[in-house]
């Protein structure tokens, strides 16, 4: 078995509204798989139809080689979630919600991963949990997951409400998890994060995927980012893929579609160059100009 | 404006749109409730002489004098203060508790006074918008009470006395849950320890009507409920005990401001104790979570479900004489508890009493569920190695063992009560217990359509299961006057149940509730394996 969670045109409709529009989405075994959309394009949907929580409306959806729905509590043994918006029992403690999900998933936990992971995160297990904080709440519901053997891991929105100190032991506890040959999928908004994680990406909007790929080939797509010091002015009038380019006396910046990047710098080269730069697109490049193509419709065309 | 008190306008204004279904209900309830008594009694008991008879018999019974408090006289104005004045003034105290802690403890612990104290919102305006919406509502209800009473026919000044009785009340209760609101650390700690604060003043009257000429009579006066009935309205009235409730008030709020002037957003008096570390061997799976979550819940109906009905089933003696001079109640009594033998009819009356309540209490429990749902943890549960049916299943188990519970405790306290004043304790309670035990049929099938709609249309699923036992209950207690046709009463599960003790016991038709219960159990629990979880 080589996917871990295998989606290819889902669709899923509450009443008139559509929340997932023919999305695909593959998961290799043994990587970070990033999920990435705005908020309303139906990240939370997906994975709760892939927890079998909700029923998809046509599509094929298989999750470590099961049905969702059918399979549920069996599968559910080998996956451990954590949902975007935690909420707990206000009376049951944290430590007791730890043990308690361990237990609802049928392996009880690794004690000792649980007393290091609490250490990590700095949580007080013996409060109750009305008492904690949006940041404790997740810390929680993370702990709970990162200390089951569960093969793969459903972390929707994992760190928002965390601090920087604790979204760092979150970083390395998921590169821990890939080094052991967990899956993870990751949905998020945070860049910085997926960028530093993931081995593949899946862009997703208004219920459908976008973009898929390593990081690597989404920017294969896109344009790089040039600024060079040159020997005198250069003219790039009348070239294609060229954007946004500022000259001033002798320097440039422009951005740069992968197609032209030969003959832009073939053209610096000529001029004489002193100083040069290419920059990769950052991934939040990437996502402005995804979501900023409006509307949907005329992007699919 | 600044200062402590800047934005209390807005905040009571914004108070009062929060709570403008729950107030307005709260009023009606008290309300119609002593309207209800007061015209029941003039239409009952037209004749001075009857009056005068049940006068008699109520104040020579200790169980009466316990549950309803002391008779300042024999019009109907006073009648009704007895029968519903402590219990008008107990509703009227819940609703101020209920709002006060809402307002004050409950935002604080949700953090959204945060959010309104970062606004330009002075450091005591919560409360005193909090304090300000309480009174006003304790207000309405008292000038409501002004005008309505009379129209039933009942003395303007009396009505004037007992209406200001039933409001101050309120208004102490007010000062007190301000201060109660100060000390505990969550909402509902704030709000037990106002409610151990009425429990303690209801026990302290009822202890001090019943115990007779020679026993700790002052009691009453030590209770803010008793002071009700101190009052005397339509009696002598003594208008200065009005000075006592308002006093309490007066204190309680400015406690309350003294405390929360000095502290901390968040903090409190008595601090939260931290729990376990880890979860104990008992806490494992959906059912101990289950269990987990509703025992407190459950624990507290049963101890009410034991004080009430020892207190009815003791006063079944001498029931007799009580409804001796009024034949519509007598005749109410036999139709709803199906037999003319009076103590029997009125103890089987009792009985479908705590298998109505029992089914609340099972509707409310299973209700839990949807809350479950709703706010996502049902999410956390199901994603673990657990089905739906097995979650929902581990509440319905909670549910079922509650009222099997809340129903022997009826029977046993009922047989208890009943048998130690009449001799006789144990056969008493070997026939009440199976009397009571005989409700939860019909008890199942009323939790059972709850399932069916918790499975089929979760969202209307309160609104179902409500409507389904209030129709119940409307067709058990006044179908039988109504005299509606055989076909419309049967609606009510609780029609096919037997009518003990006296009535003949009838296990075929116990056994097909129970068939019935489980098929629509099956019913539910099978849509809810294929619906989507909210």
């Amino acid at each position: 078995m080589t996917n871990v969670i295998e989606v290819a045109g889902l669709r899923k409709r509450f009443g008139a509204a559509t929340a997932l529009d023919g999305l695909d989405l593959t998961v290799r075994k043994g990587e970070v798989h990033a999920f990435l959309g705005p908020n309303g394009a139906g990240k939370t949907t997906t994975i709760r139809i892939l927890l079998g929580l909700l029923r998809k409306n046509a599509g094929n959806v298989t999750v470590l080689a099961g049905d969702p729905w059918r399979d549920a509590t069996r599968l559910h043994s080998k996956i451990a979630y954590v949902p975007g918006d935690v909420t707990l029992w206000p009376s049951l403690t944290g430590g007791e919600i730890i043990d308690l999900l361990s237990h609802l998933r049928g392996d009880g936990g690794d004690q000792k991963r649980r007393r290091e992971l609490i250490e990590a995160f700095d949580l007080d297990p013996a409060k109750k949990a009305r008492a904690y904080s949006k940041g404790n709440r997740q810390k929680v519901a993370l702990i709970a997951a990162l200390a089951s053997d569960a093969e793969l891991l459903l972390l929707d929105e994992p760190t928002a409400g965390l601090d920087p100190l604790m979204e760092a032991v979150f970083r390395e506890r998921i590169e821990a998890e890939r080094r052991d040959g967990r899956s993870v999928l990751l949905s998020s908004h945070i860049l910085a994060e997926a960028e530093a994680l993931a081995d593949r990406v899946t862009i997703i909007r208004a219920g459908r995927t976008v973009e898929t790929g390593t990081l690597a080939e989404l920017r294969h797509l896109t344009r790089t980012t040039v600024e060079a010091q040159l020997d005198g002015p250069v003219s790039l009038e009348g070239l294609p893929g060229v954007h946004d380019a500022v000259l001033n006396g002798s320097g440039l910046r422009c951005a740069v579609d992968t197609v032209s990047l030969n003959e832009v710098l073939r053209r610096l080269t000529a001029t004489g160059v002193r100083t040069l730069t290419c920059r990769p697109p950052t991934l939040e490049e990437l996502f402005l100009r995804q979501y900023s193509r409006q509307p949907v419709d005329k992007a699919r065309t | 404006m600044t200062g402590p008190l800047a934005g209390t306008a807005d905040l009571a204004r914004f108070a009062l749109r929060r709570d403008r279904v729950m107030i307005p209900a709260w009023i009606y309830l008290v309300l119609i409730g002593v309207c209800e008594t007061a015209y029941v009694f003039t239409r009952l008991y037209k004749t001075a002489s009857s009056r005068l008879a049940l006068a008699a018999s109520g104040q020579g019974n200790p169980a009466l004098l316990f549950l309803y408090g002391r008779l300042n006289g024999t019009s109907v104005g006073a009648l009704t203060a007895w029968r519903y004045g402590v219990w008008a003034a107990l509703f009227a105290v819940l609703m101020t508790i209920f709002i006060v802690t809402r307002h004050t403890r409950a935002d604080e612990e949700t953090g959204r006074l945060e959010l309104i104290g970062s606004a330009r919102v002075g450091r005591q305006a919560p409360l005193a918008a909090a304090v300000a919406v309480a009174v006003t509502a304790n207000l309405a209800l008292t000038a409501l009470l002004c005008v309505a009473l009379p129209f039933i026919g009942l003395p303007t000044a009396g009505s004037a006395a007992f209406a200001l009785a039933i409001g101050t009340c309120g208004l102490a209760f007010t000062g007190i849950s301000a201060v109660t609101a100060q000390l505990a650390s969550g909402a509902r700690g704030a709000r037990g320890l106002a409610i151990g604060v009425l429990g303690l003043s209801f026990l302290l009257r009822a202890i001090g009507d019943s115990a007779g000429a020679s026993g700790p009579a002052w009691l009453t006066w030590a209770s803010p409920l008793g002071l009700t009935e101190m009052l005397r309205p339509f009696g002598a009235v003594r208008w200065w005990v009005l000075a006592l409730p308002l006093g309490l008030c007066a204190l309680g709020i400015w406690a309350a401001f003294e405390l929360n002037g000095r502290r901390d957003l968040g903090a409190a008096l008595l601090p939260g104790r931290p729990g376990r570390a880890t979860a104990s061997a008992a806490l494992r799976g959906p059912l101990s979570l289950a269990w987990r979550l509703q025992w407190t819940t459950l624990a507290g109906w049963a101890a009410g479900y034991v004080f009430i009905f020892a207190v009815c089933g003791a006063a079944a003696k001498g029931i007799g004489q009580l409804f001796g001079t009024s034949g519509a109640l007598r005749d109410e009594f036999a139709r709803i508890g199906g037999q003319t033998a009076i103590v029997n009819a009125y103890l089987a009356a009792l009985m479908l009493l705590a298998g109505l309540v029992a089914a609340a209490y099972g509707v409310s429990t299973v209700l839990r569920l949807g809350t479950q749902e709703g706010g996502e943890r049902a999410d956390l549960v199901l994603s673990g190695a657990v089905g739906r049916v097995r979650w929902a299943i581990g509440h319905l188990l909670v549910a079922a063992l509650g009222m099997t519970l809340l129903l022997v405790v009826a029977g046993a306290a009922a047989g208890l009560g009943y048998g130690l004043r009449t001799g006789g304790a144990g056969s008493e309670t070997a026939r009440m217990l199976g009397a009571a035990v005989a409700q939860l049929p019909a008890a199942l099938v009323i939790v059972a359509v709850t399932v069916v709609a918790f499975g089929v249309a979760p969202r209307l699923c309160a609104a179902v299961s409500w409507t389904a036992l209030g129709l119940a209950t409307a067709l058990s207690l006044f179908g039988p006057s109504l005299q509606l046709p055989r076909w419309a009463l049967d609606v009510s599960p609780f029609a096919s149940t037997p009518r003990l003790p006296g009535g003949a016991l009838t296990v075929a038709a116990l056994l097909w509730l129970l068939a019935l219960a489980a098929v629509l159990v099956a019913i539910g629990l099978t849509a809810l394996r294929h619906r989507d979880v909210r």
